[in-house]
């Protein structure tokens, strides 16, 4: 199931409708919501994690609208300073993203594999792999 | 004519500039080529390392007196309880001691994001460190409450003292359950998916000098990136041989050091805070031991390769928590850094938990200091028991138990 991570922005015209309804209702979406902001001027920008079936409809839906989506690029960053190269991620990571080069048994992260699964932001004891927004 | 030579003659070496010194993972090529004779001639020194999650550490502080006097009873380390009970402003700050309130397993598996051994990390990285102490009063120390800050500079004494560090080997750690476990060996996932490891192999101090014929009380050792020493046998300090499935006798395990150094001179390159998700909070420590060879024999044991020395191989599942022995075997630490291992018939992904690049610096960093003559060797004032000392393990008799 796609699950993906997005930011809506809208203007006052769309900021009084009931668009997580509709998201959950119509298009049958689990919708969290990680941030909203209105200002005063009744603009807002809201960060929303969706999952679903129907994620593409609902994005559509959204466009529709008038809602302005831009995906959230989430990525995984290494800290080279930070990581010990203890190589416990390896075993965690299910692509191979993190991987120990041999025979010196250094870890390295090829960023082009992950999957932003975040295991490794969760097993790493010493917190050297952390999740980043663009 | 069998070669021997004496600390006082490897320390003139050290003065001199002439000692030769190598890494544990380089006399294994050397002896390989040379032979065994030949390269105790050579060399005087080999270099250990280890870098890797090591409980039962922590260090003695000496705050300093307030004005008035506070006898502290009670005391807190950027909230992580410290235990106060030696003196009025003497604490220990145990490493895996974790933040007071922090949610544990009530979330499982749980985070464990801060405990003392990332205070000890941040003590010796400078950071201000916010202390809380209180105490009921006394007429020589009439103060109840502080709360300042501190930094490692500012209080009066720091020394990490860990009572069991290095351990000489240890298991490699499966799941043969069908759910995940969350354990102080990492993240084991179901039906044998992955193993888990923790020593440096051939680097290991303990593994290099198996029977504690150079390691003892006293001996000088690279502690945390300062200088420490060897201050008594580790608690469990239960050397005896491994052995593998058909009883055949491999080489001595089991055996650990209680070490003591000054906080003050370390660097938090080797002295790392952790979080075990699941399990909780412990320190990383980096150790380096000289072996001074002594003799052939001596450098018979420093010169093992990985595929010589071997980890046991036990299910975390059922066997560790309940004492269920499984059987499963052995591994070489060859086998183990391949990145493979079998067990009962099924291929299983390795990690190590320790890390090895971090074990050669170290071991590299001690041959620099050696060579430089900014570290001499010490002659251990009492040697450690080793595995012919026929040490009975006691358990705990828990006599209530349904
Ligand atoms: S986020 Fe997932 S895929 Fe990416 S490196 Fe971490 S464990 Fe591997
Ligand atoms: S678990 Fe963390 S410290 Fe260990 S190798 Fe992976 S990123 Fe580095």
């Amino acid at each position: 199931m796609v699950s993906r991570k997005i930011i809506l922005r809208f203007g006052e015209e769309t900021s009084g409708k009931p668009i997580i309804y509709h998201l959950v209702k119509d298009f049958d979406l689990i919708v969290n919501i990680i941030k909203a902001r209105i200002n005063p001027a009744k603009e807002g920008t809201m960060v929303l994690e969706i999952t679903g079936k129907n994620y593409d409809r609902g994005i559509a839906f959204l466009n529709e609208q008038n809602i302005k989506v831009q995906m959230l690029d989430e990525h995984v960053v290494h800290n080279k300073e930070s990581c010990t190269s203890c190589g416990v991620c390896t075993t965690a990571c299910p692509t191979g993203a993190l991987y120990l080069k041999r025979p010196e048994m250094q870890v390295v992260f090829d960023s082009s594999k992950c999957i932003v699964c975040q295991q490794c932001v969760k097993v790493c004891p010493v917190k050297a792999m952390e999740v980043c927004f663009d | 004519m069998s070669i021997s030579r004496t600390y006082d003659e490897i320390n003139e070496k050290i003065k001199s500039g002439k000692v030769v010194v190598v890494t544990a993972e380089e006399v294994v090529s050397i002896v390989k080529d040379k032979g065994i004779k030949k390269a105790t001639q050579e060399i005087d020194v080999v270099t250990t390392g280890t870098f890797g999650p090591m409980c039962s550490s922590g260090a003695f502080l000496n705050f300093g007196h307030s004005n008035p006097r506070i006898r502290m009873s009670k005391v807190w380390l950027n909230d992580v309880p410290a235990y106060t009970g030696i003196a009025a402003v003497d604490a220990y700050i145990g490493a895996t001691e974790p933040k007071e309130g922090d949610p544990l397993n009530t979330n499982h598996p749980g985070k464990f994001s801060y405990g003392g051994g990332h205070v000890i990390e941040d003590l010796v990285r400078r950071k201000p460190v916010l202390l809380r102490a209180y105490s009921y009063g006394t007429d020589c120390y009439p103060r109840k409450e502080i709360k300042t800050t501190i930094t490692l500079d500012s209080i009066n004494e720091a020394f990490l003292f860990n009572p069991r560090n290095a351990y000489q080997n240890y298991n490699c750690a499966v799941n043969l359950s069908n759910k995940t476990i969350y354990t102080y060996m990492g993240m084991l996932k179901p039906n044998l998916e992955n193993a888990h490891y923790s020593t440096s192999g051939q680097l290991s101090p303990l593994l290099k000098d198996p029977y504690f014929m150079t390691i003892g009380i006293g001996t000088r050792i690279f502690l945390g990136g300062g200088i420490g020493y060897v201050a008594w046998h580790g608690t469990q300090h239960f050397p005896s041989m491994l052995k593998d499935n058909k009883g055949q006798e491999l080489h001595p395990s089991g055996g650990t050091i209680a070490v003591i150094g000054d906080l003050k001179q370390m660097d938090a390159r080797y002295i790392r805070g952790c979080s075990f998700l699941g399990y909780g909070c412990t320190m990383a420590v980096g150790i380096g031991v000289p072996i001074p060879i002594l003799n052939e024999e001596v450098m018979e044991w420093a010169a093992k390769s990985d595929e010589e020395l071997f980890a046991p191989v036990v299910d975390y599942s059922d066997e560790y928590p309940n004492f269920n022995s499984k059987g499963l075997g052995v591994v070489s630490y060859a086998e183990l850094k391949k990145g493979e291992i079998e067990v009962l018939g099924k291929r299983v992904k390795t990690a190590p938990l320790s890390s090895y690049p971090m074990a050669v610096e170290i071991a590299s960093k001690l041959k620099e200091w050696i060579k430089l003559g900014k570290f001499e060797l010490t002659k251990p004032v009492q040697k450690l028991p080793n595995a012919n000392d026929g040490i009975v393990v006691n358990f705990l008799d828990d006599k209530g138990k349904k």
